[in-house]
């Protein structure tokens, strides 16, 4: 008994269209821009990592919080006045702890997909084909260590808090006395506001909280949290950029202060 | 030729045709698949509402006796009376058994499957999940059949051993030998090669009739072919005079005309007003509704909150009613500005509560019609929706009067009487799916010898199913459908008149003729016109015995109304419109049958008062006797 | 109201084949499988498509738009400019059977390689409880239409069609993430998403989600949390410890 079709050659064909795309919009826009404002975002971050100028009165700025070395970190920078890393280390101190907050923005479902996309290109554009002739993902070494995300994100989040200490500190003036409001005050506030929402909206934190449980309704509270990080998860792309400027926006603040460019009590 | 040969062939997969195979394959049968369109899209994806079961999960009052009065009424006492008790006693155990298949349907309080309002239903009796509920029922079912095809991998290492499915194949003639059914004919439509079943039994499960209408929720599929094949293999349909206009059909832009707008808007609060702003249904309460149907606008309004307390507001009529109210607006001049009336739930409900239960309406008014239904009213206007009348079968095995010939869904006639109602077409799929698998495999039980097709019939089918291609110049098939559809929707439309079907049937007369010379440009490969061309057969004999049937019944009742017999006729009801093929097969008889009583224990379930609406004097005194009985 | 648009239909079969121009009415409210269906009956009869709902419901009239994996019955003409050459193609990564009818037996194949709905033994029909919550995130990769269209823009195989032994999909991640999150669900899905149906291969770039005509959020509330679930059970120790230790108390 015959069960199946004889199939001839051709029909297992497909369609042969000789261009990249036919996509008649601008596809390119976007990863032009993403790849244009991750790389701006990494010559800041790779300045900034060597620049000591951290400390403007009550504001730290957020690169080098907490400043762990005690060579180079001013008293005041210093996470509860705590330096663990000895006058023998020399190195700039952000190397000590940018890896955190570096590896889980590299390391973020979110960034994966923008770098992906705009710098490996794969794929630039939905429906425009990739240049690479071999695909493995993230099936095998190294891309497969992204699955240490959330590792990442445990140190993220004390991070996080960390940045949200050092914005309540920013309501003290440069003597230490409460109740001082400045521009910096402002800016190092909502940059905390956003780092937290990007942070607490990684869906390595929505799994964390309930995803990883198949009954919600056993775990009341566990599916509230899910259901607020969720709601957070939905705009990590906006939480993601909105963030990543802001951190910019207050560490250059804070270091112009510092530098005497910008001067109290205005700021 | 490729041929194959199986224990059943069951044409269709749609949600009847999948529960067939299903169940002949769980008892064991080799059974084949064979359905037009790719597996999981046959036209239940595209039900919305439910499936009414009286799991009494929401209101623990219903019970298969309430759902079976329900059916009844609806049908206006026309029902095949078994059918109708054999459905209302077994939906619940079907969508329990869909639910341990994988379905997830929306939930009660209590975790339970929750059930919704339809028009018609006395209670909330509608399993569902939001307004999509053809698409899990036809995902379920087709996951069980990967299921099964898994099970016998693991058995027999092939998962097609028993079960198999052959997608985008057409069958177009049915073969027997003798009586008996042996087997059937079809062509792949992806390459236009021929392909034989071998199989002693058949289930037919191939759907509806609408693509002979302009104006139709329906898709491409709905030709009408398991009626046109069950005539060409001598068994009968019955009740093809009905036909259900849903009444709430899209009616702009003029590309989507008549596409479906769920029942489930006006059961979860929309309603209907007319360009004067009046909710008009209230003018439109028959006599026979009048004491279950709210009277006031309070009172409608009430009820939604207070089920027990209220009467239901006239939008959830049978639909029959609603469509033919709203046809009496728009010819009164009372009509949108597109030629329908206004639906409305945007004053109703909170925006988010109608995006929530009702998403692809939201959905599907946004994308094609530019409308925001949480901001403004929809306009909507009668479209067909569905055939009551189809395969005359046994109630109990789905079996047609042809050995080896079964039928089940909308295929099939007599569950719904003269109106079907709402989500009770996704049960009696179940319901009637699985008695036809299981009435397959015991049919082959009891067979001694399979029947083997008379030699010549597939030399025939193939003459037949080549012709368009062959002929050169001859007629577009195209525009041969093009004015079947406009003259059945035209003349024998929702209101019906003896000249217009005379008319149309002369029209008929002329298409058949101008069928015979159609011509298809073109390859064997993927060829529309050429399918479509094969299809005409099948749509002008089952409008030729719609037509027919309608010009018989001379009354009005469901899904036929006669606009020079307005009123309905108890002695009409006793009568069952038979329709069978010339003996040459150019076309169809119509003859009148007697309409068995209903069983006692049935009829005592209704009261004296209900029932002299629709009986006979002779018929009552029955009754009366068989409640002295009890 | 009604003007001629300039359409370039890819025809052929089995691979072999061109755009061919042609120039045809549209009038309001019209999207683009009527234009294909008005070439259909006034031009071309033999121009094949797949259709059956025109509601955007069935997910049979999967094509390329301009390049971009869309519905033909929902994608509306009023979204083209008059002047605008419209580009219909069939759907790039499967092969072609003619016109825009592509052979999509791939994802057939590869729904059969999931391992169906597994209740425990002991629960009869009729005895399910589930909550709605608990059922929330399951129904909605339940409202797939298998349009195949994320299957389509998949990089992975669209660009590597090496990869396609490999890989199941999208389509197939999200029925994988249904069952693992269904309340009465079994059957072990996590480390088979990964060993057997490349869920590895994905790299979260999100055009599955993107085209999804049902809105479906493919990576976010499928692909990611199975992935951050294979991570439970594959390669994060401290929930490895843990599992084994609250095994052993129990
Ligand atoms: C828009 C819409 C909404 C609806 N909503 C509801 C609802 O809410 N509740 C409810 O209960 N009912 C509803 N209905 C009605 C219900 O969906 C149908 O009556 C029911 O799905 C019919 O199922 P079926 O199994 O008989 O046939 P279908 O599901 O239509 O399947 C027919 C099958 O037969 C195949 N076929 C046909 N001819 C051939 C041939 N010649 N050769 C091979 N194969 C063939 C087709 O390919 C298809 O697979 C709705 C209908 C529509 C159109
Ligand atoms: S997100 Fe993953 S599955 Fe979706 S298209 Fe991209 S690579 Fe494919
Ligand atoms: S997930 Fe979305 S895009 Fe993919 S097949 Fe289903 S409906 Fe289509
Ligand atoms: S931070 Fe983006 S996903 Fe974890
Ligand atoms: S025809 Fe059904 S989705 Fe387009």
């Amino acid at each position: 008994m015959t069960q199946t079709t004889a199939e001839s050659a051709v029909r297992k064909q497909r369609a042969q269209i000789r261009v990249r795309t036919l996509r008649t919009d601008r596809w390119w826009l976007a990863p032009v821009l993403t790849f244009a404002g991750l790389f701006l975002f990494l010559i800041y971050g790779f300045w900034a990592m060597f620049d000591l100028s951290m400390l403007a009165g009550s504001y730290i700025a957020p690169f080098s919080s907490p400043c762990l070395a005690a060579a180079t970190c001013p008293e005041g920078a210093r996470l509860f006045g705590f330096a663990p890393f000895g006058d023998w280390y020399k190195l700039p101190p952000g190397l000590l702890i940018l890896a955190f907050p570096g590896g889980f923005r590299f390391t973020c479902y979110y960034y994966r997909k923008s770098y992906y996309r705009s710098w490996w290109m794969s794929p630039p554009a939905c429906s425009v084909a990739e240049p690479h002739s071999k695909y493995t993902g993230e099936s095998r070494l190294p891309l497969i260590l992204q699955n240490v995300h959330r590792y990442f994100f445990y140190v993220a989040a004390i991070i996080g808090l960390i940045l949200t200490y050092d914005a309540v500190l920013s309501f003290r003036d440069a003597d230490g006395n409460w109740g001082h409001v400045g521009l910096g005050t402002v800016i190092l506030v909502v940059n905390a506001v956003l780092v937290l929402c990007y942070t607490f909206g990684c869906h390595s934190c929505r799994h964390i909280t309930a995803g990883r449980l198949n009954h919600f309704s056993r775990h009341p509270l566990r599916y509230k949290a899910w259901t607020l990080v969720s709601k957070l998860n939905a705009r990590h792309q906006q939480f993601a950029w909105a963030s990543m400027v802001s951190i910019v926006v207050a560490d250059l603040y804070v270091r112009l202060v510092a530098k005497g460019v910008i001067n109290f009590p205005f700021a | 030729m490729e041929r194959h040969e199986y224990d059943v062939v069951v044409i269709g997969a749609g949600g009847a045709g999948l529960r067939a195979a299903i169940e002949a394959r769980q008892q064991g049968k080799r059974t084949a698949i064979v359905c037009k369109s790719l597996f999981g899209k046959a036209h239940t994806v595209m039900a919305e509402g439910g499936a009414a079961a009286a799991m009494g999960n929401v209101n623990p009052n219903d019970n298969w006796m309430v759902h079976f009065r329900d059916t009844m009424r609806g049908g206006k006492f026309l029902n095949n009376w078994r059918m109708a008790e054999l459905h209302a006693k077994e939906a619940p155990d079907r969508v329990w058994e869909l639910e341990a298949w994988g379905a997830l349907f929306d939930r009660t309080k209590d975790g339970k499957i929750s059930q919704r309002n339809f028009g018609g239903h006395e209670y909330p009796r509608l399993a569902h999940v939001g307004d999509r509920t053809g698409l899990e029922m036809i995902r379920t079912l087709q996951q069980r059949v990967v299921a099964l095809q898994q099970e016998d991998e693991k058995l027999h290492g092939d998962p097609e051993a028993y079960i198999k499915v052959f997608a985008e194949c057409t069958i177009t003639r049915l073969l027997k030998e003798g009586d008996a059914i042996a087997g059937a004919f079809g062509y792949w439509r992806e390459t236009g090669d021929f392909v034989v079943f071998d199989a002693p039994a058949v289930v037919l499960a191939t759907g509806g009739i609408g693509k002979s209408f302009v104006v139709t929720s329906n898709s491409w599929e709905y030709t009408g072919d398991g009626h046109a094949l069950a005539m060409l293999a001598g068994a009968n349909l019955i009740n093809m005079e009905f036909i259900q206009f849903h009444p709430t059909g899209m009616v702009w832009p003029p590309s989507v005309r008549g596409i479906l707008v769920t029942e489930s808007v006006r059961g979860d609060g929309g309603v209907l007003r007319n360009s004067e702003g009046r909710r008009f249904m209230f003018d439109y309460i028959p006599d026979v509704f009048k004491d279950k149907y709210a009277t006031t606008e309070e009172e409608a309004d009430r009820w939604y909150d207070d089920q027990a307390g209220n009467r239901r507001p006239p939008e959830l009529l049978p639909r029959d009613e609603v469509a033919r109210a709203i046809n009496s607006e728009v010819k009164a001049g009372r009509g949108s500005p597109q030629g329908g009336v206004f639906l409305d739930v945007s004053t109703r409900l909170p925006a988010a509560e109608i995006t929530r239960r009702l998403p692809s309406m939201h959905h599907q008014f946004k994308e094609l019609a530019d409308v925001d239904i949480t901001k403004e009213p929809m306009q909507v206007g009668p479209t067909c929706h569905y055939v009551m009348g189809g395969v005359e079968v046994d109630a109990d095995t789905g079996a047609a009067s042809v050995p080896g010939l079964f039928a089940a869904g909308e295929v099939s006639g007599g569950m719904h009487g003269s109106n079907r109602l709402g989500g009770n077409s996704l049960s009696d799929l179940l319901v009637f799916g699985r008695r036809a698998g299981a009435g397959a495999a015991a049919y082959i039980d009891g067979l001694a010898r399979r029947p083997a097709a008379a030699a010549g019939l597939v030399e025939e089918a193939r003459a037949e199913a080549l012709a368009p291609l062959e002929r050169t110049g001859g007629e577009n098939p195209y525009e041969v459908h093009h004015e079947l559809q406009r003259t059945m929707n035209d003349l024998v439309g929702i209101i019906r008149k003896s000249e217009e079907i005379g008319e149309a049937l002369q029209v008929i007369e002329k298409l058949k003729e101008r069928a015979k010379n159609t011509a298809s440009a073109g390859s064997r490969i993927y060829n529309p016109g050429w399918h479509l061309a094969i299809d005409l057969r099948n749509m002008l004999l089952v409008s030729e015995a719609v037509a027919k049937a309608a010009l018989l019944r001379e009354e009005s009742r469901g899904g036929h109304t006669r606009d020079d017999y307005p009123g309905m006729s108890p002695e009409w009801r006793r009568k069952l419109l038979r329709v069978t093929l010339t003996p040459d097969e150019s076309g169809v008889n119509v003859e009148e049958r007697v309409q068995p009583s209903m069983r006692s224990d049935l009829i005592s379930l209704f009261e004296r008062g209900e029932l002299e609406k629709y009986l006979t004097e002779e018929e009552l005194a029955e009754y009366d006797a068989a409640v002295k009985e009890s | 109201m009604g003007y001629k648009a300039k359409f370039r239909v890819w025809r052929g079969e089995g691979g072999e084949g061109r755009l061919e121009d042609f120039t045809v009415e549209v009038n309001e409210g019209e999207v683009v499988l009527d234009v294909i269906h008005r070439l259909q009956a006034t031009q071309t009869p033999d121009l094949a498509v797949r259709w059956n709902c025109k509601a955007g419901k069935c997910g049979s009239c999967s094509m390329e738009i301009n390049g971009k994996p869309r519905l033909g019955c929902m994608t509306r003409m009023s979204t083209f400019e008059e002047d605008e050459t419209i580009t219909v193609t069939p759907l790039r990564t499967f092969p072609v059977i003619k016109d825009l009818v592509t052979d999509v037996s791939f994802n057939y194949q590869k729904a059969r390689e999931v391992p169906s709905f597994t209740p425990p033994a002991d629960v009869k029909p009729g005895e399910y409880r589930m909550q709605q919550i608990d059922v929330e995130r399951s129904q909605e990769f339940r409202k797939c239409i298998e349009c195949f269209m994320c299957q389509n823009v998949c990089h992975v195989i669209r660009d590597h069609e090496e990869n396609k032994p490999n890989f199941s999909g999208p389509r197939y991640f999200i029925r994988i993430a249904e069952l693992d999150m269904h309340p009465y669900d079994v059957a072990d899905r996590k480390e088979p998403a990964q060993d057997e149906h490349g869920l590895g291969y994905c790299n979260i770039t999100k055009c599955c989600t993107e085209v999804c005509p049902e809105h479906i959020k493919i990576t976010d509330n499928a692909i990611i949390p199975m992935k951050e679930r294979v991570v439970d059970r594959k390669y994060d120790p401290l929930v490895w410890l843990g599992s084994k230790i609250f095994k052993r108390q129990r």
